[in-house]
């Protein structure tokens, strides 16, 4: 398809007729200046022009609390039924860092074992990509080589004002786009969404500066193993996992039986979890295999920057600042330890 | 669509046997007798509906049974606890087998030396049973076992027919009055065996604490770190590589262990 172009007003009218046709998530207000994707009842409540989402749009992909299996109970018996939640939904609004860390993910569960619950749940999901025209003082994304992605979208807008440049990323998006009023963009609208990706470099704060590049920091972080940097800072961790919590890249996941009263059926049941929780990588007779908030905090971190390059092919942090809005004693702000890192620490 | 990766397998408990007070053996078959499909040293998840599941290794040979296999289990949490209440003929739910196995292929043609420690017995049981079943394959076969105390001796009608087999020795960290044998921790059996460095592969499986030491014995005998074979233990939640608990820096143990050469995890720090 080539690039189209829809104006402000084509496009609310648009995303009215997804909201009663498909059902849309897209960025809302929360309270002032904060901004979270949730079920839009109108297009009049979008908000295109956010700077960051509290959490991330991987709740609507992986979300917080999944059923598994539905079971009965008995010693006798065996009747277990898996379930797939796999709703059609539009996603609207995903910034180019939360695209690249869906795309992870993406991998994650293709991978290895395809995981059906994920994949089925990822295809009826379509997802309307938009360049960022804010930055939070936190976000970090674009020093991250996350101001831009090329895939997992299927329509991505950049705003011209009083319009949309529209590029599909796929034929589910251009077959969604189809029943929108549009006109081919031209040479002009071409070259402003270009100076508009170019603008995007401004838009991370200054003192958002990263002092390594994205190549560099798998061996940044895995030449800093023994660092004092992890205790100096997980000194004051709480073990939380609010940083788990708000990651885009985070993905680990706890099972848990819910029985009914009855006690006679439930359902097995997929929750969020985090590194940074005490009993993580607890075992049954309570060894405990990374017990010390120190290798905990350092475990996280080295997933982003070290491990998970083996497994996806990429920096597992985008840059979108969000740990570091979140974290209360203040101590996981990535920009903060890579640059004392590079230091020298 | 393929199916769930986290929808268990029917399988039958056809016989319970009851070692002591913590530990009970499990003869396990799938639905229709359909076999397993493991090899010597790989795990399965273990679920009971209700309760949860549990990662639990598999404790025979495939040389062994051809429609069933073993579970030996430690009650040590909710679902090896409701497992240990179950019955012959009662039913499970299974899910794997996941996992590395014990390179049996690799090894042939070498002696082999296992070192087991307490319930390491039940995932060497499976390794040392294919080495019985295929004694041509291989060279001479050892097998230490050390356990806490003479009641915790498990199998022991089992050890007394590996004598006739293998080379066995065992000690006890403490002895009682039924107990003649030898004495102390697993590394006091190590100056007692005589082994060839250069044509035996040594594998050990046993509790998180005992590793170091005996690695240290197997340094001493001047076995090569590639020809030492362990199997660790993680939380294995989902057995496929995606919750995140087994990870071991950047490893995940459910997908390239449990069973591990040394050689290759040697620099992995949160490995020992």
């Amino acid at each position: 398809m080539k690039p189209k172009i829809i104006t402000k007003n084509d496009f609310g009218a648009w995303v009215d007729s997804l909201i009663k046709k498909v059902g849309v998530v897209g960025v809302k207000e929360k309270e002032a200046g904060k901004f979270h994707f949730a079920p839009l009842e109108t297009a009049a409540e979008l908000r295109l022009d956010y700077d960051v989402t509290i959490t991330p749009p991987k709740k609507f992909i992986q979300p917080p609390k999944e059923i598994l299996l539905m079971f009965e109970i008995g010693n006798d018996k065996f009747k277990a039924k898996a379930v797939i939640e796999a709703k059609e939904l539009v996603l609207l609004g995903v910034h180019p860092y939360d695209m690249k860390a869906i795309n992870q993910m993406d991998k994650v569960f293709t991978d290895d074992n395809k995981e059906t619950n994920y994949l089925e749940r990822r295809k009826n999901i379509t997802i309307i990509g938009v360049d960022p025209v804010n930055a939070s003082k936190w976000g970090f994304w674009h020093d991250m080589g996350a101001a831009t992605v090329d895939k997992g979208f299927d329509l991505w807008l950049t705003d011209l004002g009083d319009r949309y440049y529209v590029e599909a990323g796929s034929k589910q998006g251009e077959k969604l786009l189809s029943s929108a009023k549009t006109n081919d963009a031209g040479k002009t609208d071409s070259e402003l969404q270009k100076e508009a990706r170019l603008n995007l470099k401004s838009l991370c704060k200054p003192e958002r500066k990263v002092k390594a590049t994205v190549n560099e920091l798998p061996s940044l972080f895995g030449n800093s193993y023994e660092s004092t940097v992890w205790e100096e800072h997980a000194k004051k961790c709480y073990s939380c996992g609010s940083c788990n919590l708000v990651c885009p890249t985070c993905y680990c996941f706890d099972v848990r039986e819910d029985v009914d009263i009855s006690l006679k059926s439930g359902r097995r049941i997929r929750y969020w979890d985090g590194c940074l929780l005490e009993d993580f990588a607890m075992v049954g007779h309570g060894d405990n295999f990374r017990e010390e908030r120190g290798d905990r905090f350092r475990h996280r971190l080295f997933r982003k920057y070290s491990y998970m390059v083996d497994k996806v092919g990429d920096i597992a942090c985008v840059g979108c600042g969000r740990c570091s809005s979140v974290c209360l004693p203040d101590i996981t702000d990535p920009v903060k330890i890579i640059n004392e890192l590079k230091g020298g620490k | 669509m393929t199916e769930s990766l986290y929808l268990p397998k029917q399988a039958k408990i056809k016989s319970v046997a009851t070692l002591n007070t913590t530990e009970k053996f499990f003869e396990i078959e799938l639905d229709g007798g359909k076999p397993l499909g493991h090899k010597p040293g790989q795990f399965v998840e273990v679920s009971v509906f209700g309760v949860g599941e549990a990662p639990i290794s598999i404790s025979s040979s495939p040389s062994r049974k051809k429609n069933g296999f073993d579970l030996g289990i430690r009650k040590v949490g909710s679902v090896t606890g409701a497992v240990h209440n179950m019955k012959e003929g009662d039913v499970l739910g299974i899910r794997g087998p996941f996992g590395t196995h014990f390179p049996y292929e690799e090894i042939k043609g070498h002696d082999v030396l296992v070192v087991a420690g307490g319930i390491g017995l039940f995932p060497a049981r499976s390794i040392i049973q294919h080495l019985i079943d295929n004694k041509k394959d291989y060279g001479k076969i050892t097998v230490l076992f050390g356990a806490k105390n003479p009641s915790e001796r498990l199998l022991p009608k089992e050890l007394g027919e590996w004598k006739e087999q293998l080379e066995l020795l065992e000690t006890v960290d403490k002895a009682d009055d039924t107990w003649k044998g030898i004495v102390g921790v697993i590394t006091t059996l190590f100056p007692k065996v005589d082994i060839d460095p250069k044509r035996t592969y040594a594998i050990i499986v046993g509790p998180p604490i005992m590793y170091k030491f005996v690695l240290i014995e197997c340094k001493k005998k001047d076995i090569a770190d590639s020809k030492i074979i362990i199997s660790l233990e993680r939380r294995m939640k989902c057995g496929v590589g995606k919750c995140g608990h087994c990870q071991m820096n950047g490893l995940y143990v459910c997908q390239c262990g449990p069973v591990y050469k040394y050689s290759d995890i040697k620099d992995v720090r949160e490995a020992l």
